[in-house]
């Protein structure tokens, strides 16, 4: 336990230490500043310009940012589909594995863009060498620049002075991917492999083991993948159980090195976010918000695993080591939990254990997590222009609580702002419950559910709140793979990627053309513990509330029941 | 919209090439080069013959082997998996219940290692921690005629530390440890599935 802790309190500080310097060094990217890298990349930057077409890079107004990234994701999916469909025909397949059908490689095309990695398949029983480079490979790179590139053009709208241009979006993917995530993702890979990641075009290894039974080794090029499916909050796993596999995070290093790709970037924003608006205290009170919400939701995620299953209780098991079905030995449940925790709280859902099978208790605190809409660190740029919507609705309701026009950063928080916030709050509930809601009583949807009791409840639950959040991880005993779920739920990812984006762009666009207004005495300020905890509460009473009651029927009544000895 | 095709199109191209091409390529070039072992997939020999991965569990039932945890794949490394039953699943509590028992009566355990009966994440877990592996020492050392003080020894030397001391559970690799078990006390493949130990424990 209280070597659980020390690895806890560890964790923070390298994540602290490297996010720090990575947000500077993010928003001087950003701004067009010269860094380390620029004589080595602004020739590269210059020649992809050339190509792509100069006029285009130009400043853009927010509709045209839009308009960009939707073709521009939209051109993506429509590669990755076709990648996918035709597998069969296309080289790197030592394995000669046929091609996806069209409604799961509709889902996996669009979970692939939308930065969700909502995977309904098994990557080393359905996927061939080529459809994970050149296919998912590619989309982790350039959904996690999407996502970047938004918050950026957000922030820029919080930071101008009667702009109307909020960036330009192929200037700002083009940065994020060789300034930020290619050399970080090389670092990454060649740790990886070091430590025991396969980096190969060679097909699976037959073995004979010890007591002579044949054993058909899968393998591939994963370093690669995985540093780029950690440093882009994709989550997408190699191998189908993820970062739980042997040969997927094989040692200590290289589950320390996934666990802080999986928050560096989410908690640079916070940072990057001071720098562009010049008030590294606006940054800070943002972070600690985050951190202290993080922190909350580890506690109970670790309390619940380590005190174990209640059910086991009437058999001699010694039970110290915690909940360890569905655990890995050499994590633990000490280093389990905090990445069951990171991934939730992070749109990441990469998992080094299966969260199905964790305490009900634990399992609640993950669907907040995602329910909340991924909004403590969350996905890299999702996660903080989400947490920027629940800024504007906090000084909005600060602003009303005291009577004032509400003030964020010197601008006016206005009509069109607040409407603009909940159009994009809504796009959770709608797919979390309404579409939660059709799975649960449509009979061939339920064919999907593996667990009796109310747990088959919370895998419905889970499925649709990470499909909407974005996030990728499962329930993994909900068996995704039927038409019904595949094109739902792919409805209710790119429902919770572009019906938040799209506001958001708007919101950023209203604010950019806005003058800034200096502090005066009857300003609300947003960077005291008092602010600190009026969004922790904000967000936990929206996100929170909203879900409650289809909490309550799912893994709350489902905690009683195995306190209460109950099973199902 | 038209404006807007060219761009797209051409950053593609450029991210496809760049991101999905070379930077695999390129990884697995260096990968090849400075980490053959690692990089496919980190496999043992023995004799000339591939007996594993080193990080990849095995299935071990014999008697004169540690026993690894159960899994939901029954250690097929090309389809990995684990059970996602839910705590509350009555599936789950009546297995974990039966292999609870089972082993207790073995082993005259007062109280059996939750790892040693819970299945795996990956169904491919290399490791049990160090008490699970100290409570199959008896039965090692009937099967094999060694002494439980020099097997623990063995146990001992085969636990993994936490990074820095800090990272990580304590935790012993289990192909690893019967590695170890054959070069110190060789046993005929054919003869032992059906002999002492076998029999005196089942």
């Amino acid at each position: 336990m209280a070597t659980d802790i020390l690895q806890f309190l560890l964790y923070a500080a390298i994540l602290v230490a490297l996010a720090w310097p990575l947000g500077r060094y993010m928003a001087r990217v950003f701004q067009g500043e010269r860094t380390l890298l620029s004589p080595v990349l602004v020739p590269v930057e210059r020649g992809i310009y050339a190509v792509a077409g100069k006029s285009a890079m130009q400043d853009q107004h927010w509709t045209r940012y839009a308009l960009s990234l939707l073709v521009f994701n939209l051109a993506g999916w429509l590669l990755l589909n076709a990648i996918l469909r035709l597998q069969h025909l296309l080289p790197w397949n030592p394995e000669g594995l046929a091609p996806m059908p069209p409604d799961l490689a509709f889902n996996t095309a669009v979970s692939f863009v939308t930065n969700t990695n909502w995977q309904a398949y098994g990557g080393e029983t359905t996927l061939s060498y080529f459809s994970q480079m050149v296919g998912l490979t590619v989309q982790n790179f350039v959904s996690a620049a999407t996502g970047i590139a938004v918050a950026v053009a957000v922030i820029r709208g919080f930071a101008a002075h009667s702009a109307k241009s909020v960036g330009n979006f192929w200037v700002d993917i083009t940065r994020s991917i060789l300034y930020v995530l290619l050399p970080l993702s090389i670092i990454g890979a060649l740790v990886l492999m070091w430590q025991g990641v396969p980096q190969t075009l060679g097909a699976y290894v037959p073995v004979t083991t010890l007591e002579g039974a044949q054993q058909l080794i899968a393998q591939g090029p994963a370093a690669s993948q995985i540093a780029i499916k950690q440093l882009g909050t994709n989550g997408g796993g190699f191998f189908n159980v993820n970062s739980s596999h042997p040969l997927e995070n094989p040692t200590q290093l290289s589950n320390l090195l996934q666990l802080v790709y999986i928050l560096l970037i989410p908690a640079a924003f916070c940072f990057l976010f001071g720098h562009m608006v010049k008030d590294q205290r606006q940054g800070i009170a943002i972070f600690a918000a985050m951190g202290i919400l993080f922190v909350v939701g580890l506690a109970v995620v670790y309390g619940a695993e380590i005190d174990g299953n209640t059910s086991y209780d009437v058999l001699p098991i010694d039970q110290t080591a915690g909940n360890m079905e569905g655990k890995e030995v050499r994590f633990g449940t000490g280093l389990s939990a905090l990445w069951a925790e990171a991934t939730t709280a992070a749109s990441n859902g990469s998992v080094n254990s299966m969260h199905d099978s964790f305490t009900p208790l634990a399992g609640l605190a993950l669907l907040l997590n995602i329910q909340v809409g991924e909004v403590i660190f969350g996905g890299v740029g999702a996660g903080f222009y989400g947490m920027l919507l629940f800024v504007v609705l906090t000084v909005f309701l600060a602003g009303l609580m005291v009577g004032r026009t509400p003030e964020y950063l010197g601008k006016k928080i206005e009509a069109k702002e607040v409407k603009l916030a909940v159009l994009a709050f809504l796009s959770m509930p709608v797919g979390i419950l309404v579409f939660g809601a059709v799975a649960a009583v449509v009979p061939s949807a339920l064919a999907a559910v593996q667990d009796p009791g109310p747990h088959g409840l919370s895998e419905i639950l889970y499925a649709y709140s990470s499909a909407t959040g974005n996030n990728g991880s499962a329930f993994a005993g909900f068996g995704a793979n039927l038409p019904f779920h595949t094109t739902l739920q792919g409805i209710a990812m790119l429902l919770g990627r572009y019906a938040f984006i799209v506001p958001m762009l708007a919101i950023a666009g209203a604010l950019a053309t806005k003058t800034p207004a200096p502090a005066s005495a009857g300003t609300f300020p947003t960077h005291g513990p008092l602010f600190v905890v009026l969004l922790m509460v904000i967000v936990l009473i929206l996100g929170g509330l909203t879900f409650f009651p289809a909490l309550a029927l799912g893994p709350i009544a489902e905690q009683v029941a195995m306190i209460a000895g109950q099973t199902f | 919209m038209h404006s807007q095709i060219r761009p797209a199109i051409a950053l593609l191209a450029i991210m496809t090439v760049l991101t999905g091409v070379a930077y695999p390529l390129a990884m697995t070039a260096v990968g090849q080069a400075l980490f053959p072992h690692q990089a496919n997939a980190s496999l043992i020999t023995r004799n000339g013959v591939v007996v594993g991965s080193e990080y990849v569990g095995q299935a071990f039932t014999r008697p004169e082997y540690f026993h690894g945890r159960p899994s939901a794949v029954d250690y097929d490394a090309a389809s990995s998996g684990g059970t996602n039953l839910a705590p509350t699943n009555r599936e789950l509590v009546d297995a974990v219940g039966e292999r609870t028992r089972q082993i207790a009566a073995e082993t005259g355990a007062g109280r059996v290692p939750i790892d040693l009966v819970t299945s795996s994440a990956s169904g491919l877990d290399p490791d049990i921690s160090p008490e699970s592996a100290y409570l199959q020492i008896a039965r090692i050392a009937e099967a094999r005629g060694l002494s439980a003080e020099e097997l623990r020894r063995m146990v001992d030397a085969h636990v993994e530390a936490p990074l820095f001391r800090i990272f990580g559970a304590p935790a012993v690799n289990v192909l690893k440890l019967n590695l170890a078990l054959n070069e110190r006390a060789p046993v005929e493949t054919d003869a032992t599935g059906s002999m002492d130990g076998a029999s005196a424990e089942q």
